[in-house]
């Protein structure tokens, strides 16, 4: 034994080897404990559908509904609001109103561009209740002119309670607000004239 | 007594550990009003931990009947409303205890070598705290509970990529709900608590290795007695723990008061909304965290998005956050205590403490063009603190150090 030199470069060459096999060892350890934060098989079947009834909603009134766990808004529009969100002094509020920009993500192909609603049912809008800087539900606002927000400037729409982010009765973010993007117009279709299913395109003919 | 005694030390280093954090620790015999902080954080960690671990053995981690469990506490369960008011006032009191005790390591130098390393391990362990805090406060799952949750842990989902991912990971859902938390309540009664733990103990080893600095930022270990005692030093047994039960006195009267006359604080420690439950389709009209994490929160909120994400606001607050750790390195100063320090740092510290306080403010005050012209200001001022600190505290004339210490 004391004969014996002692190999540095065997000594190293086995340090590394069992430090190298010691790793991946952790990375396959590891997997499945980060994996059990992953959604559940039950978290994600419960994504289905949701239909809800428009035949008692008022003009002007909003109702809300859970879809995917997310708040829904379903709103009726009368024509004078329409014609404001063409207005041009509107278009020239928001940060990207074609929903061309950063907010090309943010609707499905087949709504209109400045309604965001299926087209020959623009009195309905279908928007996801979040909003689009840190996840806080806006309020509906639908009275033009408020004085707390911006007075004669304000068009009627939704105000964020958070962080002060505004949105026009389309969805569409104004300008130099801290949300950087359009709500999100969920995938929607009518049933029926008084029926309307969230969470499925419309089915094309 | 003895035979006992020496039992034990031959198989347990009991008077050695006995001797060395206590009966011959020498502390500087100059600790005023500042140093009560550290012993007073130890007694608010124990605190939480006990009324903790009694709050669990009620609370049922649940959406379902999380708030209800809650009010069953408070209701139902003898004395469960103190425990719960000892530990919700704790969290706050933990906080208030820990910017003072940050604070003065900021007026002595206490970060400077060869103690950076304890300022480190106090910035990881501050950081943990938050995260304890904030889990915490979503249990309850009240209204702020769970937007609180809703707009912090999007925080990670503007991360360029693989944010909406990570959400969705951290969440274990599409949403806030029930596997989240689920999660949380894990987190805040097993592995933050044993976090902090280990990282107070860290904290304390390390100081105790290097020795605790002082209001003079004189070194004691320069100057020994011929027995290698620092001559400006006492035994922290019984000299400081006497002083600090004092301590302990006028905190525990203060800390009893919140906690049976005003345990809500007016809105400052239990906000109002959070005693309505959870509602997934309406945000209160005004949301704030608690007021410990404001300040961090308007700088988020002064930072305009930018191409398209407000991930910048995110990193923003990050930063100022982790800005705090880089402390030892951008102080470039020879002397560390405020005492003797030049005039530019004592305006820099006033200017930081001012910012920081309304920041704070800001914080817990809805969104206005004025306010956040504001947060912004403050946000600046903030960071100026540190990026200019190496050429400010280069420049100036510092007053000259004395040997020993002077009280």
């Amino acid at each position: 034994m004391s004969e014996q030199t002692i190999d540095l470069k065997k000594r190293r060459f086995l340090t590394q080897a069992t430090s190298v096999v010691g790793a991946v060892g952790v990375g396959f350890v590891a997997w499945p404990f980060l994996s059990t934060w992953k959604p559940s098989a039950r978290a994600k079947a419960a994504g289905a559908p949701v239909d809800v009834d428009i035949s008692k909603l008022e003009t002007g009134q909003l109702v809300r509904v859970l879809w995917r766990k997310k708040p829904v808004w379903i709103f009726k529009r009368d024509a004078e609001v329409l014609k404001n969100l063409e207005s041009e002094s509107l278009l020239g509020a928001l940060a990207d109103p074609e929903g061309s920009g950063n907010s090309k993500n943010q609707q499905p192909k087949y709504v209109t561009s400045n309604y965001r609603s299926i087209e020959g049912k623009e009195g309905l809008a279908v928007i996801v209740g979040v909003c689009t800087h840190l996840g806080c539900s806006p309020t509906y606002r639908p009275e033009p002119g408020a004085a707390d927000l911006g007075g004669d400037s304000w068009k009627g729409g939704f105000y964020c309670p958070c962080h002060g982010s505004k949105f026009d009765l389309a969805g569409r973010v104004y300008a130099g607000v801290p949300a950087p993007t359009n709500l999100v117009i969920p995938p929607y279709s009518f049933v029926s004239e008084t029926l309307v299913r969230i969470g499925v395109d419309p089915v094309t003919s | 007594m003895n035979t006992k005694q020496n039992w034990i030390d031959q198989r347990f280093p009991l008077t050695k550990t006995w001797n060395e954090h206590l009966a011959k620790y020498y502390a500087p015999r100059n600790f005023n009003f500042w140093y009560f902080f550290g012993s007073l954080a130890i007694l608010v960690l124990v605190l939480q931990l006990v009324t903790g671990i009694f709050l669990t053995m009620h609370f049922k981690p649940d959406t379902a009947n999380a708030f209800a469990s809650v009010e069953y506490i408070m209701r139902d369960v003898e004395w469960g409303w103190l425990m719960r008011y000892l530990h919700s006032t704790g969290a706050s009191a933990f906080f208030v205890i820990i910017y003072f005790h940050m604070y003065r390591g900021l007026l002595y130098g206490s970060y400077k070598a060869p103690r950076e390393l304890i300022w480190i391990l106090g910035m990881v362990l501050y950081i943990a705290l938050m995260a304890e805090a904030f889990m915490g406060y979503v249990l309850p799952w009240g209204q702020m509970s769970f937007w609180g949750a809703q707009v912090i842990i999007s925080l990670f989902g503007s991360v360029p990529i693989i944010g909406p991912d990570l959400l969705v990971w951290i969440l274990g859902d599409y949403a806030v709900g029930d596997p989240a938390l689920n999660r949380f309540f894990s987190l805040h009664v097993v592995a933050l608590p044993l976090i902090l733990v280990v990282l107070v103990f860290l904290h304390i080893v390390a100081l105790h290795a290097v020795g605790s600095n002082n209001p003079d930022g004189v070194e004691i270990k320069k100057t020994k007695d011929k027995d290698g005692i620092p001559k400006d030093g006492i035994p922290f047994h019984p000299y400081y723990t006497v002083k600090d039960i004092m301590g302990v006195f006028v905190f525990l009267i203060i800390f009893c008061s919140v906690v049976f006359y005003a345990p809500a604080l007016n809105g400052y420690f239990l906000e109002h909304a959070n005693f309505v439950e959870a509602n997934p389709l309406k945000t209160p009209d005004h949301i704030a965290p608690l007021w410990y994490l404001t300040p961090f929160y308007s700088v988020l909120r002064a930072i305009p998005p930018m191409f398209g994400s407000q991930f910048p606001g995110v990193l923003g607050m990050f930063a100022a956050l982790l800005i705090l750790a880089a402390l030892p390195w951008l102080d470039r100063s020879p002397v560390k205590s405020i005492r003797y320090r030049s005039p530019p740092f004592k305006w820099a510290l006033g200017i930081f403490v001012i910012s920081f306080v309304i920041l704070g403010w800001l914080g817990m005050e809805p969104v206005t063009p004025l306010y956040v012209l504001l947060a912004r200001i403050c946000t600046f001022l903030y960071f100026a603190f540190f990026i200019l600190m190496p050429w400010y505290t280069s420049i100036g004339k510092t007053k000259e150090v004395p040997e020993r210490v002077t009280e």
